[in-house]
């Protein structure tokens, strides 16, 4: 009953806002491999699409793509009014408005938690030393682990790490946030503290596209999700939909499988 | 029987009681008698054992004691000024009291602020020169200011210790060490006389020529590394040839060349004396082989740091030097100060082209005649120095390296 009523407040809010990411007619390929056929997404702001699909459908790449991690061959990505070319300041301007959340989560071995967090915000948002520590902390806070920020990323737990890693994302204060598979790489039991992290960030009215295989997650928090096979979007539909009358038969064989 | 009990209980209650306290007591329990038994004649084997070693290392002690004793030392003392500074003009030695003072400060300093292998550095350094100090035919002079040196180190030591605010008045001062203390030995143009560096010899001069070049190459070689990676073919391809090209010569021939093109490049031999020549072969020497231990680090850093760095809107340059950099460094820190360590060893090369470095000023010494055929004592001598400078580089690198592994653990 209160899942319901928190939907339509979202789905009605959502209707006046802007569209922050525009994907038209979007194709990659890795050699001759076509990897991403004809993609089209629009995505509103403070949407969040869970992105689905057997291991090899392209759906990483997708959006690895948004962020011009990889280069796409053709057609066009708007992000935020900027459209993505191979001029390198404007990849620099779509990364500083996109976070990304890695599978493997990346973290700068090197230094310290806090420093993972505030290096970025210092050297690309070119913010005080004092403001990007208090903002890192904050956000530290946030994702609650404030008491490791002095560690290592090599002294805490899988969990913990990929914690910090969307604190770093988010430090940048970004429109939009990516999520590569984060809970993949995680022991079963770190798995939610990860997703409750995720889930407060959708609440609280971040963008996000994640790909995941957290099927609980998915139905719980996306307002949309998207199916990805060979490349090809087969299925687009808001979560009762796509769960419980999808259309396709490729959608019905995946739920199958995985649920 | 009631302590046994006690023990019990309390080793129920903490289970590190259990592990620690019962080993610790034993090993207090024994005797010194009963550990050397238990060690040393634990059955016939082990007894014939260590009478055999024992006496083996007794006859080798009393060998070097005997050498020692019975050889004069007279013909390393005689020429000890010249083994460490060679020709260099006695009114002008200073500058080189000025340098050691400087160095021994500098030192002193880092080791009260950053403790670590300061204190290995801090220790090595004081002790060679309270050995040269108190040796008995050290002259006044001498002794004199190689006890204001230490206790420069002292009183650096507890500088940096008291006042940790001067770290970075302490590393500016780091950086400037060399050409500082390189212009005052050379002399600066008009304000200090120049000292020819044909007077540069002996220890001096090795340590010069080593420390030019290691501190030269590290710049030179990251870039030829970063290069070797570049997308810009012209710099990928010119940084290749130059590391191949280098690694394909025998370092006397670097020399040779060194010696014959650099002239010819530079316009006529005017201004550029024979150690410069040296220091710029072993310089672009050893870059190419430090390119080649910084790409291996460069090459195990994992993708993911890349994108990750990208992702949060870092650009290629900086990306390098706070990500990458960093990282590849760490992890090739053992192969760069064994090509450090060959550096200084190597400079003993520049005999060839004539110059009288540590070694080879060794060699002309027992070339004298009044001192014929008493080159073992010259080259033991010479043998120990080095080695406790390689062997305090070695320290530091492995200190270096665990202290750096913390973020690993």
């Amino acid at each position: 009953m209160e899942k319901t009523i928190q939907t339509e407040k979202k789905e009605k809010h959502l209707e006046d806002q802007i569209d922050i990411i525009k994907v038209e007619k979007l194709n990659k390929w890795f050699g001759d491999l076509h990897v991403i056929k004809d993609v089209d997404l629009t995505v509103k702001q403070g949407e969040v699409i869970v992105v689905l699909g057997p291991s090899g459908s392209g759906k990483s790449t997708f959006i690895r793509t948004l962020n011009a991690l990889e280069e796409l061959q053709s057609g066009t990505i708007e992000i935020d009014g900027i459209e993505l070319t191979d001029d390198l300041k404007n990849v620099e301007e779509i990364r500083k408005e996109t976070g990304m959340v890695f599978q493997q989560f990346n973290l700068f071995p090197h230094m310290t938690i806090l420093k993972n967090v505030y290096l970025a915000p210092i050297w690309v948002r070119k913010w005080k030393k004092a403001k990007a520590e208090e903002i890192a902390l904050g956000l530290l806070e946030r994702v609650g682990i404030p008491e490791q920020a002095n560690k290592f990323p090599g002294q805490l737990s899988g969990g913990q790490q990929q914690r910090v890693a969307i604190a770093r994302a988010l430090a940048m204060q970004p429109k939009i946030m990516l999520f590569d598979e984060p809970t993949s790489a995680l022991d079963p039991e770190m798995v939610n503290e990860v997703l409750d992290v995720m889930r407060n960030l959708a609440e609280s009215g971040m963008t996000m596209i994640v790909v995941t295989h957290e099927m609980g997650f998915a139905r719980q928090v996306a307002d949309r999700l998207v199916l990805f096979d060979k490349g090809e979007v087969i299925e687009m539909a808001g979560p009762e939909e796509f769960f419980d009358n999808p259309k396709h038969e490729r959608t019905k064989l995946f739920l199958s499988q995985i649920l | 029987m009631s302590n046994d009990n006690l023990q019990h209980t309390v080793a129920t209650n903490d289970r590190l009681e259990v592990t620690d306290s019962p080993r610790l007591k034993v090993e207090k329990n024994k005797t010194i008698g009963e550990t050397l038994k238990k060690n040393l004649f634990d059955g016939w084997k082990n007894t014939f054992l260590t009478i055999v070693t024992a006496l083996f290392s007794i006859f080798v002690i009393y060998q070097v004691i005997n050498f020692v004793l019975s050889n004069s030392w007279d013909v390393v003392y005689v020429h000890l000024r010249l083994l460490m500074i060679g020709q260099y003009p006695l009114e002008e030695i200073w500058r080189i009291w000025f340098a050691l003072y400087y160095a021994s400060f500098m030192i002193g300093a880092t080791w009260g602020l950053w403790e670590g292998a300061g204190k290995a550095v801090g220790l090595t350094f004081g002790s060679v020169f309270l050995a040269f100090a108190v040796i008995p035919w050290t002259t006044l002079n001498t002794s004199l200011n190689l006890a204001a040196c230490i206790v420069l180190i002292t009183a650096g030591y507890l500088i940096g210790h008291k006042v940790k605010k001067i770290k970075l008045a302490v590393l500016i001062l780091w950086a400037l060490y060399i050409p500082l203390t390189l212009g005052l030995i050379m002399g600066f143009g008009g304000l200090i006389d120049p000292v020819l560096s044909r007077n540069w010899g002996g220890w001096l001069l090795t340590v010069i020529l080593a420390s030019v070049s290691i501190v030269g190459c590290f710049p030179l070689g990251i870039l030829l590394a970063l290069g070797r990676r570049s997308s810009l073919p012209v710099v990928k391809y010119f940084c290749i040839g130059y590391i191949e090209l280098v690694r394909g010569m025998p370092l006397i021939m670097v020399l040779f060349i060194g010696q014959l093109l650099i002239p010819l490049f530079l316009g006529g031999s005017t201004g550029i004396d024979n150690v410069t020549r040296a220091m710029i072969a072993y310089t672009f020497f050893a870059a190419a082989y430090l390119a080649e231990d910084v790409r291996g680090g460069l090459q195990s850093i994992p993708t993911g740091q890349f994108e990750a760095a990208q992702a949060l809107g870092l650009n290629k340059i900086k990306t390098t030097f706070f990500i990458i950099l960093p990282q590849a460094l760490k992890a090739v820190i053992p192969a760069m100060v064994g090509l450090f360590i060959t550096i200084l060893k190597d400079t003993s090369l520049v005999a060839i082209i004539g110059l009288a470095d540590f070694l080879g000023t060794a060699r002309r010494i027992s070339n004298n005649p009044d001192y014929l055929g008493r080159y073992l004592e010259l080259y033991i001598f010479v043998a120990a120095f080095y080695f406790i400078f390689c062997y305090l580089m070695a320290y530091v690198s492995r200190y270096l390296e665990r202290s750096l592994a913390r973020g690993n653990s």
